[in-house]
């Protein structure tokens, strides 16, 4: 007899950035079906609001906003869900911000401009696919 | 003052953020020195601050035109203008942000302030001469303005 295949946990996913056309890019674009959508967020400070709120599963993170930065953002996050899988997108190119941002407890990053293949599989990887 | 080396750190970036966010090259002409700055700003200007261990200003301006063809070209079906505003800032933001692979993270830049016509004094208001780089993208023009101490 052969085993019952386990069914796939949906994760819930929250957008931040402060660009209205990068946020909505990211929700068009992503396709992959494990992730659902639940929230967005224009600032690091807005992002650990409804972070308290909606406690996703999945991030998608800039990191240059107003308000409160990304980097800020993450050290936030992580203490009130340790296990939130964090993926940076930002412009900031040098290895040292990201080693920073994995250091603070992000999971990935993807490095705008991207492509939507690059965005699923940055996205797939994330989660472990 | 740019070194001919720092211009191209400029050219490559806006050459990759057009093929890679609209999936359409651009072409960029030679770059130039240009003290009315003020003259080059088009419909809308996405303004960046540098500071670190550089000061002054990079932007990217660009005709309404333009700014909604690209949006058209990245699947955006709302072409309004707070997307206008938010892209032309995002455009400056990314070329920006993408030169610290080669100015290191030092090169600290701010959010972007976006100009239209208006005040379009305030994009330019920097000293110091400025870097002019054409840029050509379908049937369109834009510029982007690297004014660096």
């Amino acid at each position: 007899m052969s085993a019952v295949p386990k069914p796939r946990e949906q994760l819930r996913m929250m957008i931040v950035d402060d660009s209205n056309v990068m946020r909505r890019r990211i929700e068009r674009s992503q396709q992959n079906d494990r992730l659902e959508v639940v929230g967005t967020a224009v600032n690091g400070l807005d992002a650990v609001t409804k972070f308290k709120q909606l406690l996703p599963d999945v991030m998608t993170l800039d990191l240059t906003m107003p308000e409160m930065d990304g980097i800020e953002c993450v050290e936030h996050v992580i203490k009130i869900k340790p296990d939130v899988l964090i993926l940076v997108v930002s412009a900031l190119a040098d290895k040292a911000t990201a080693v920073e941002a994995i250091e603070k407890g992000a999971n990935g990053f993807l490095c705008k401009p991207f492509t939507d293949d690059q965005l699923n599989e940055a996205l797939a990887e994330l989660i472990g696919e | 003052m740019l070194d001919a080396e720092e211009v191209r750190t400029f050219v490559q970036g806006t050459v990759h953020f057009f093929e890679t966010a609209t999936g359409h090259p651009a072409t960029v002409g030679s770059p130039y020195l240009c003290i009315d700055k003020a003259a080059v700003v088009q419909d809308y200007a996405g303004v960046i601050g540098i500071s670190g261990n550089r000061e002054g200003k990079v932007y990217f301006t660009a005709p309404r035109g333009m700014l909604s063809v690209m949006l058209m070209c990245m699947n955006e079906t709302d072409t309004g203008e707070q997307n206008v505003r938010d892209l032309v800032g995002e455009v400056a933001n990314t070329i920006s942000g993408n030169a610290r692979r080669d100015f290191g993270r030092n090169f600290v830049i701010s959010t972007p302030t976006i100009c239209d016509r208006t005040n379009a004094a305030t994009a330019a208001a920097t000293t110091g001469r400025s870097f002019i780089i054409p840029i050509n993208w379908r049937s369109y023009s834009a510029n982007v303005v690297v004014c660096l101490q």
